[in-house]
């Protein structure tokens, strides 16, 4: 079991309940797997720093999650295939890695609760 | 004499170079891992056309250096940051 991370971009022209039945397919894909979901970020509709597709904007979704290796190839040809996504980046995190997204985590839940 | 010592004058006044040590900023933070998902930050370690700026200017450590340009590239291709910019900052 590993500890890895994704983001991936969805294409702009969804609607936000498309954009959800995507990240929502995705995450179904991981726990059929055996994927443990441990956090998810939305970052919403952020500008890109250059055009992908000849498009400027995209969705952006975060999930951190343990899986087994043969998952990530699972996971990424997913993506390959779904049109939906424009661009992707999966990295296992080392210790230190591990480290600041566990402090990452527990700043965004602090945060959440003050709110 | 005594007095020809003092003849010598200079225009300017003798600059002594105290060289300003160049530290890594990651080692005295305390930083052990550079995010890509924080442009903002990574910003610091690029020139205006989205270079990435040498360990001679920064005075990175080689460790965090390495850090450093994996995160930006990371970071590249996340679209976050551009490949070639002018202006940047």
């Amino acid at each position: 079991m590993n500890q890895y991370e994704t983001v991936f971009i969805l294409t702009p022209v969804l609607s936000d309940a498309q954009m959800k039945e995507a990240v929502e397919k995705f995450k179904g894909i991981l726990t059929d797997e055996g994927a443990e979901i441990v956090n998810e970020e939305n970052w919403g509709m952020r500008k890109l720093a250059y055009p992908i597709d000849k498009k400027s904007t995209g969705f952006y979704q975060f999930i951190e999650f343990n899986a087994e290796p043969e998952v990530v190839d699972k996971l990424e040809v997913n993506f390959r295939r779904d049109e939906r996504i424009i661009r992707f980046l999966t990295i296992k995190q080392d210790k230190f890695a591990a480290e600041y997204a566990a402090k990452r985590r527990n700043l965004r839940q602090s945060t959440t609760e003050e709110v | 004499m005594a007095e020809k010592k003092s003849e010598i004058r200079y225009l300017a006044p003798q600059t002594v170079d105290v060289k300003k040590k160049k530290y890594c900023r990651f080692k005295k933070a305390g930083i052990k891992y550079v995010d890509y998902k924080d442009p903002e930050f990574l910003k610091r370690f690029l020139n205006e056309q989205g270079k990435i700026l040498p360990r001679r200017i920064t005075g990175n450590s080689l460790k965090f250096q390495r850090r450093v340009a994996q995160a930006v590239k990371r970071a590249r291709h996340l679209a976050l940051l551009p490949y070639v910019t002018d202006m940047m900052k």
